[in-house]
């Protein structure tokens, strides 16, 4: 009996050698996974110990703010918006439950302090709380104030940028949410159809209308296609395959030239260039301004949107057969964000240089040294100073006596373009069928800021609706 | 001499014992002072004291008795002990201080039985008394009135303001009634049985209590809900019978017989078919029926070689007294060794189980008569495989079902049954270690 006893022993053994085996298999061998698991939230409560890092605009005002709730081992650090929507977009929302979202997902393993290896190995060692880094912004809050309260409760969007820098200024998106409401709120928002948590200004497409029309001029100028001399005739209305395009009110302007054409807004002058340029060099240029790509701008790329021709969904390049006349003129299912609008008048605005647009600006440690400071980053050169020159005095003009007259300021040369796209049918629109646009920079002489100002669903155009909330977030940004 | 240095070598296994007590109170006192009471700290001082009064005791009336098993049994108990109390201190409740008491309680029954059972050759008379209070504690829980659901199964009896779990007593019972039948008719299961389709069977006539055994597993799968304890019972079963019998192609039977009934009641039992389902696919269901094996794994995964801490793993949603751990006082406390000590804690905790296992078979081949061996190797074998069914229901080896981890896992009557286990387990011991002494010096 008792060989068969020590037999028994060496089977519990075997199992007991699997039950080891098994452990591991959990802790060791597939704990990477594991740890990835939509359904594990043990990583995000883990996140939660760590004192995330504030975020600041420009001025030193507080965006978010991480406080501690409860003592001792279930302390935990939770995230307060103290200007509550203000900034919504496009700093995000951090919640354990939720997960982060645009900037503060962007910038995560700084503002949680895993950034540094070293560091990270040494708090290891020693059991020293990990605490994140805090990082100041270019953001501006009475400028992003601005902007909502001239948009008045319309649902639009308006990016501002340095030219010279990249620095994003403003990135207002309506309507908003107040990221302390996520917690509570996520599934409500999600549901709304007010769309509060789509970033208007880096994922919201719309048609840009004649502010493209800047684009087609700097290509046709830049690729030598005409001069800022070259007369073309800009009859009322012409066929273009086989539908007829016409003018705005129907105005012919005979032959004119590109700065006339661009302060008047003339379509039929602008869709006989695009057929000049080609769809080759048109899609040359609009990939040197930014489209048919994701925005190098410090947010994740998943929740960016690329600007360029869209054809059922995808995109198209200049091989596909698009009819390049209607794409000059912002029309031809071209749809684009705001950034990108304002992206395309800060390469002007700078030479024909264009800066990829950050956020951020600084970093600090928990004890307040600066770890990393912004470097601005050469993204394209566009087109030439001159063709930029050109372009700016046509813009001028456009502002001084042409469509964008209402983005004029007192004492600062402005330069713009604006743009009317009438959308029909859109469901969320409720028979309100325009998308106003404006885009522009100002000084003029010496640009200090670049922004695009965009309206969903108004009946009015771009010149009355979206040139006076530019105008405001320049004259805020230029003071 | 040699009885002293027995009992000396007892003492000094107890001391690893005091230094784990010692060493995880502080650890535990040390993490959350602000919530836990100076008094609170007393707990593990009283656990020592009691385990030297037991060890007194042990050297008084069982002087022969094997040296190992008690420290064994102390150190899980002491495990289990601090892990509890390092959950208290989140959960703001004394579950450490019953699990002291119990131990209390525990040990008086082990003194008692030791006490009155001073030839423990009774049982094997009384062996269908036994089992028919084994099968009356298995029924109890689904009796009106007394009997009490946990998590689904029909696992507690409640009598006034105590509870408890009679399969864990049932389980001594029937090891006990297995080892006296198996031991009385070992004879004839094997010299009648015949040859049926290439397969040995015993013969019908003494078949009918082994099926019995079988109906009883199958009964506590569908009507009591206890898988686990189904499976347990069925395992230690077919254990003693080869022990008894030496035939293998009986446990083949038995096993073949066991898969059958799971098989069968798994495609038309829902609560059976649920779990072994989530067993299989636990992502079919992450934040229902799968939540809990989900979260043991990701608890582990959080542990690594070493572990996340002591005291450091998160067991309670942050902010909130919802647990994001289940049961982690019970079902899943190994979960909660393996997340704050890692794998080698997990290792660690097998290791005990295997070395008290070493030791309790050890004893069966020391005693001399065949009830005595059969039943030390049942009651050993029923302790381990207990151990197995939790531990690899945590780990996803086979589906997890709410059997405790025998002396980690707070409870009660877990306690009690196993200091009772403990106890015969050292009257067997103290027998044969004296006979061999006496006949070998």
């Amino acid at each position: 009996m008792n060989d068969r006893i020590s037999r028994l022993f060496g089977v519990i053994t075997v199992l007991f050698v699997i039950l080891a085996g098994f452990t591991a298999w959990w802790t060791v061998v597939r704990a990477e996974e594991l740890r990835g698991e939509q359904a594990n939230k043990r990583p995000l409560f883990e996140a939660q110990k760590v004192k995330r890092g504030t975020i600041r605009t420009s001025d030193g005002t507080v965006i978010a703010v991480s406080n501690p709730v409860g003592r001792g081992e279930s302390r935990r650090f939770v995230r307060d918006y103290p200007l509550g929507g203000l900034f919504g977009h496009p700093i995000g929302y951090s919640f354990a439950e939720q997960g982060n979202s645009e900037f503060e997902r962007y910038h995560n393993e700084t503002l949680t302090g895993e950034d540094s290896e070293v560091d990270s190995l040494i708090d290891q060692l020693t059991g020293a709380t990990p605490v994140g880094k805090s990082i100041t912004t270019a953001l501006d809050a009475d400028a992003q104030q601005t902007a909502f309260d001239l948009l008045a409760g319309q649902g639009g969007s308006v990016v501002a940028i340095e030219p010279d820098t990249g620095k994003v200024r403003v990135a207002a998106s309506l309507p908003t949410y107040d990221p302390n409401l996520v917690p509570e709120s996520l599934p409500e928002l999600n549901g709304d159809s007010s769309a509060p948590l789509l970033d208007r200004a880096t994922q919201g497409q719309y048609p840009p209308g004649s502010t493209f029309k800047v684009v087609t001029a700097a290509a046709a100028l830049d690729s030598g296609a005409i001069d800022s001399t070259t007369l073309i005739d800009s009859p009322s209305t012409l066929t273009i395959q086989g539908q007829p395009l016409s003018n705005f009110g129907g105005a012919s302007f005979g032959q004119i030239d590109v700065q006339t054409a661009l302060t008047n807004s003339a379509n039929t002058f602008f869709a006989t260039l695009g057929e000049t340029v080609g769809s080759d060099t048109m899609f040359e240029y609009m990939d040197r301004f930014g489209f048919n790509a994701k925005p190098r701008i410090d947010l994740p790329r998943d929740e960016l949107s690329v600007s360029g021709v869209f054809e059922g969904g995808s995109l198209v390049d200049s091989s596909d057969g698009v009819d390049v006349a209607r794409i000059a003129i912002g029309q031809e299912r071209l749809l684009v964000t705001p950034l990108q609008m304002a992206e395309v008048a800060a390469a002007v605005a700078n030479d024909g240089v264009l800066i990829e647009p950050r956020i951020w600006t600084t970093v600090r440690d928990a004890d307040g040294r600066v770890t990393a400071r912004m470097e601005p980053e050469r993204q394209s050169e566009v087109m030439s100073a001159a063709t930029a020159g050109e372009l700016t005095e046509a813009m001028t003009d456009v502002v001084s006596e042409g469509t964008g007259t209402a983005a004029a300021l007192s004492g600062i040369d402005v330069a713009g373009k604006t743009g009317t796209a009438e959308v029909p049918g859109r469901a969320e629109c409720e028979g309100l069928p325009n998308q106003a646009w404006f885009i522009g920079f100002a000084p003029a002489d010496d640009p200090e800021i670049a922004v695009a100002a965009t309206v969903e669903c108004t009946t009015g155009t771009g010149g009355s609706v979206a040139a006076p909330i530019a105008a405001g977030v320049m004259q805020a940004l230029t003071d | 001499m040699i009885r002293a240095a027995a009992r000396n070598r007892e003492l000094v296994a107890l001391l690893p014992v005091a230094v784990l007590v010692t060493i995880g109170f502080a650890a535990v006192f040390a993490q959350s002072e602000d919530r836990l009471s100076d008094l609170s700290l007393s707990y593990g001082l009283y656990f020592l004291a009691i385990c030297l009064l037991a060890h007194i005791f042990i050297r008084v009336r069982l002087p022969d008795a094997d040296p190992f098993l008690f420290p064994l049994m102390a150190l899980l108990t002491a495990i289990g002990l601090i892990m509890i109390y390092r959950l208290d201190s989140e959960l703001a409740r004394d579950l450490a201080r019953d699990q002291a008491n119990w131990f209390v309680v525990g040990l008086a029954f082990f003194a008692a039985v030791i006490t009155f059972l001073r030839d423990y050759s009774a049982l094997e008379r009384y062996k269908y008394t036994i089992a028919l209070v084994g099968i009356a504690l298995l029924l109890a829980p689904r009796l009106p009135l007394i009997g009490e659901q946990v998590n689904g199964a029909w696992l507690g009896v409640r009598i006034g303001p105590i509870g408890f779990q009679p399969a864990e007593l049932a389980k001594i019972a029937i090891i006990v009634f297995l080892a006296g039948y198996l031991w009385e008719t070992r004879e004839l299961l094997i010299v009648k049985a015949r040859r049926i389709l290439g397969l040995t069977l015993p013969p019908l006539k003494y078949l009918g209590p082994l099926l019995l055994v079988w109906g009883v597993s199958m009964f506590m799968l569908v009507f009591i809900r206890d898988l686990g304890s189904s499976l347990m019972f069925f395992a230690a079963f077919l254990a003693l019978l080869y022990v008894a019998t030496g035939r293998l192609s009986f446990v083949v039977v038995g096993v073949a017989m066991f898969f059958l009934g799971a098989w069968f009641f798994y495609n038309t039992v829902g609560h059976v078919t649920d779990r072994v389902d989530i067993w299989l696919d636990p992502w079919s269901d992450p934040g229902g029926a799968g939540y809990q094996v989900l979260q043991s794994m990701f608890a582990q995964a959080d542990g690594g070689l070493f572990g996340a801490g002591f005291a450091q793993s998160l067991f309670v949603i942050p902010g909130t007294n919802d647990a994001l751990v289940p049961a982690a006082h019970t079902d899943l406390i190994y979960t909660m060794i393996v997340s704050e000590t890692g794998l080698a804690g997990g290792i660690a905790v097998i290791s005990i189980y295997l070395l008290f296992a070493a030791r309790g078979f050890k004893t069966a081949i020391l005693a001399e008569d065949g009830f005595s061996k059969l039943l030390a190797t049942g009651l050993t074998a029923v302790f381990a495989f207990q151990a197995f069914v939790i531990i690899g229901g945590v780990t996803r080896v086979i589906p997890l079902t709410g059997v405790t981890l025998p002396l980690v896992s707070y409870g009660g009557s877990s306690i009690v049954a196993n200091f009772i286990l403990l106890a015969l387990l050292l009257l067997v011991s103290d027998r044969a270690r004296r006979r061999a002494r006496e006949v070998a010096p």
